[in-house]
């Protein structure tokens, strides 16, 4: 996908003017927040599992290449096939390649991350194949020409209206007088228009979640639905995955499972785990006949063994951004990059260049809420101020930046002082954020400071500042 | 000759970790672990008398919006599945996985039921499965793909039912993967499923049957013998 990560503060001070937005994206708080603290709240093993998840993928990430090689063993053996791929070309190429030999038309896609990554879509139409997505946000926003605003809820930036009038644009053979009184009216409709290009499909192409060692099988979390009618009906099946996903055996799998849905959705388990291993086999009803896994390296192999490497154990579930104040201020399509919110600020850097995003890890508040929800336990904040060190020893921050920041550490030195600086900080952004329209100059972009420098602001003084903020939007 | 890219992601793998190839003792860890597959941390609600499970199970499936009926042998289940359909006004039609098991129910005690077995086609409004275990920790059902469970079943049509034994139910995921792993390699496809389909893409309000079933009813049977 092509970064506009670079135009970020640019990005921002749209996105905070913009109400439809805001609408859309103050769902969120009952949609996601809530729901993940009450069921969290019902396992008390939780804080032990997130040990364990941390502590599983540590362990993936120092033996990465003995769990590839025996993952594509795996996969050789049931009958499938694995291809490699260092760049986001390579792998176009590579499921270009599957598709034409496939005598493909039609595409269908589950969701997922490292399709928008490598920009796939733009490139099968390129080339002659129509590829079509399948869950509902994603297939709502390609109608719509948008990039998902967030990795687990693409069109979360989208109100119902904004559905209507894509889905009248769009699905011209229906009745021009039909009605869209509620949400199910879409999904039924949805439903129906999908259900023909499921039937119809050539090839489906899946993401995974993990891929275990063990078995030589991918796994998808859906609730939809729809990442299995992608998978089982079309004669191939090839699963797209970046080479961080692998998992050692089915147990290491389902001890993650434990915290991904309750972490993204807030959900004890998502509807659909599913564990796709090989073609289907002699005696099988249906199922694909072809099984084809492409790893993505893509940057990620020059993490590993740097401070960024932790960034790696991310499982997409979405918390960190579900609870960042800067994401539900600006949403997802400012970061100008597949993944935004916390994860985008420390990921993307290390994957598209500093030169190039080196805006992102300054969109902080510094409250630390995206660590403390990150199921597994990556330290966000520490890499996002990897990348801003990065950037300032590059010389690519602005002057008004570098001469925060060095205020900033000065100020750090002082703890009185910077007691009285970080609510005045805090404050101000409070103020700004609150004033309708836009902030008047983006505090986060500034980065004036980075939490891990000094002691971190108190969570009061940030729910204070919050509270001062609703305060400010009721008025 | 260029070096091929799988050989270049290991090499930079490696390059990164400042080491080349595992081998060895530094490489047991990992093989240890691919072989034994260890057990991490288990919930202690999982860990409950087979009894509690069935309650547990029940419990968890229909707070997901699973429905359940509890019978006491395979020859209850046509009665059962007969409620199932009149309770929503579904026609008496139902496509059943070709599974030895669920071939022993007596269907032709309703014989109004049209019964065919086979995997899910298009106008197939109902299905019937049956499932290799229930986790009681979610209410979660898995049922592993074959000849005798072709997996369109659990996909296509609008309404899933899903005949279990009680006894196939369990407490925690890992136990349902170890009756998996004795019957032999792992299938083309095994499904964890855990309630309908759902959606919550338009404005987080969570709707049910987005793209698979709508509904998903399961049957729980206490007796082993068919009468
Ligand atoms: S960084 Fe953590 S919280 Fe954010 S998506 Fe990844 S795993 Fe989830």
């Amino acid at each position: 996908m092509k970064s506009t990560a670079h135009a970020f503060v640019e990005n921002a001070r749209e996105a905070v003017a913009d109400r439809r937005l805001h609408k859309a994206l103050s769902n969120m708080k009952a949609g996601f927040q809530n729901k993940r603290a009450a069921t969290v709240a019902k396992l008390p093993e939780f804080e032990a599992l997130r040990d364990q998840g941390r502590d599983i993928k540590n362990h993936v990430l120092a033996n990465l290449d003995l769990y590839l090689e025996r993952f594509e063993r795996r996969v050789t053996q049931a009958g499938g096939q694995v291809h490699w791929a260092r760049t986001a070309a390579e792998a176009r190429e590579i499921v270009e390649g599957i598709c034409r030999d496939a005598g493909a038309k039609t595409v269908t896609k589950g969701k997922s991350m490292v399709a928008e990554e490598i920009a796939l879509n733009d490139h099968l139409e390129a080339n002659g194949f129509t590829p079509i997505e399948t869950d509902l946000g994603e297939y709502i926003i390609q109608l719509r020409g948008e990039l998902p605003s967030h990795i687990i809820a693409p069109a979360i930036h989208l109100n119902k209206e904004d559905v209507e009038e894509t889905f009248r644009k769009e699905h011209t053979h229906l009745p021009a007088d039909r009605r869209f009184d509620d949400v199910p009216d879409f999904t039924n409709e949805a439903r129906m228009v999908l259900r023909q290009k499921f039937q119809t499909a050539d090839v489906g192409i899946t993401g995974a979640n993990y891929l275990i060692a063990e078995t030589g099988s991918t796994v998808i979390v859906t609730n939809e639905g729809n990442g299995d009618l992608t998978q089982i009906l079309p004669k191939t099946h090839i699963v797209v995955a970046s080479i961080e996903k692998v998992v050692p055996t089915l147990e290491d799998a389902t001890a993650i499972l434990r915290l991904l849905a309750r972490s993204a959705t807030g959900q004890e388990f998502s509807a659909y785990t599913t564990f796709s291993t090989g073609p289907r086999r002699p005696g099988d009803l249906d199922g694909p006949e072809a099984f084809h896994v492409v790893l993505l390296d893509n940057g990620r192999s020059a993490l590993l063994g740097t401070p960024a490497q932790e960034v790696l154990r991310c499982i997409r579930c979405g918390a960190c951004m579900n609870h960042c104040p800067v994401y539900a201020a600006v949403g997802g399509h400012a970061y100008g990059w597949v993944v935004p919110g916390p994860i985008g600020a420390a990921l993307d850097p290390g994957l598209i260049g500093v030169e190039e995003a080196h805006h992102l890890p300054n969109a902080s508040t510094f409250c630390g809420r995206c660590e403390s929800v990150c199921p597994m336990r990556i330290p966000l904040p520490k890499i996002m101020h990897h990348w801003r060190t990065q950037a300032f020893e590059k010389k690519l921050s602005s002057p008004s930046f570098r001469l925060g920041l060095k205020t900033w550490a000065w100020v750090a030195k002082r703890p009185g002082l910077y007691a009285v600086g970080s609510r005045l900080a805090i404050g101000l952004l409070a103020a700004l954020g609150g004033r309708r329209g836009r902030f008047a100059t983006l505090p986060l972009a500034r980065g004036w400071t980075d939490h891990r420098d000094m002691p971190a602001p108190e969570g009061k003084t940030f729910r204070q500042a919050w509270a001062d903020r609703r305060k400010h939007e009721a008025a | 000759m260029a070096r091929s890219a799988r050989d270049q992601i290991l090499g930079a793998i490696r390059a990164s970790h400042k080491r080349g190839p595992l081998d060895g003792d530094a490489a047991e860890p990992a093989r240890v672990r691919l072989e034994t597959h260890p057990r991490g941390l288990i919930p202690a609600r999982s860990r409950i008398a087979p009894a509690e499970q069935v309650a547990l199970f029940v419990e968890m499936a229909q707070a997901v919006a699973a429905t359940v009926d509890r019978v006491d042998t395979l020859a209850d289940v046509p009665d059962s599945v007969a409620d199932f359909l009149a309770g929503h006004n579904l026609p008496a039609a139902i496509k059943v996985a070709p599974d030895p098991d669920l071939r022993r129910i007596p269907w032709a005690k309703r014989p109004v039921l049209e019964v065919a077995a086979g995997k899910a086609e298009d106008p197939d409004i109902v299905s019937v499965t049956g499932a290799v275990a229930g986790v009681a920790e979610t209410g979660t059902l898995m049922l592993a793909s074959g000849p005798d469970s072709p997996t369109t079943l659990n996909f296509l049509p609008d309404n899933h039912i899903v005949v279990l034994r009680t006894t196939r139910i369990v407490g925690p995921y890992e136990d349902a993967w170890d009756r998996l792993r004795a019957r032999g390699d792992l299938p083309r496809t095994v499904n964890l499923i855990t309630g309908p389909s759902r959606t919550g893409d338009i404005e987080q309000v969570i709707q049910l049957g987005a793209h698979g079933p709508r509904r998903l009813h399961i049957v729980l049977v206490d007796r082993d013998d068919a009468a």
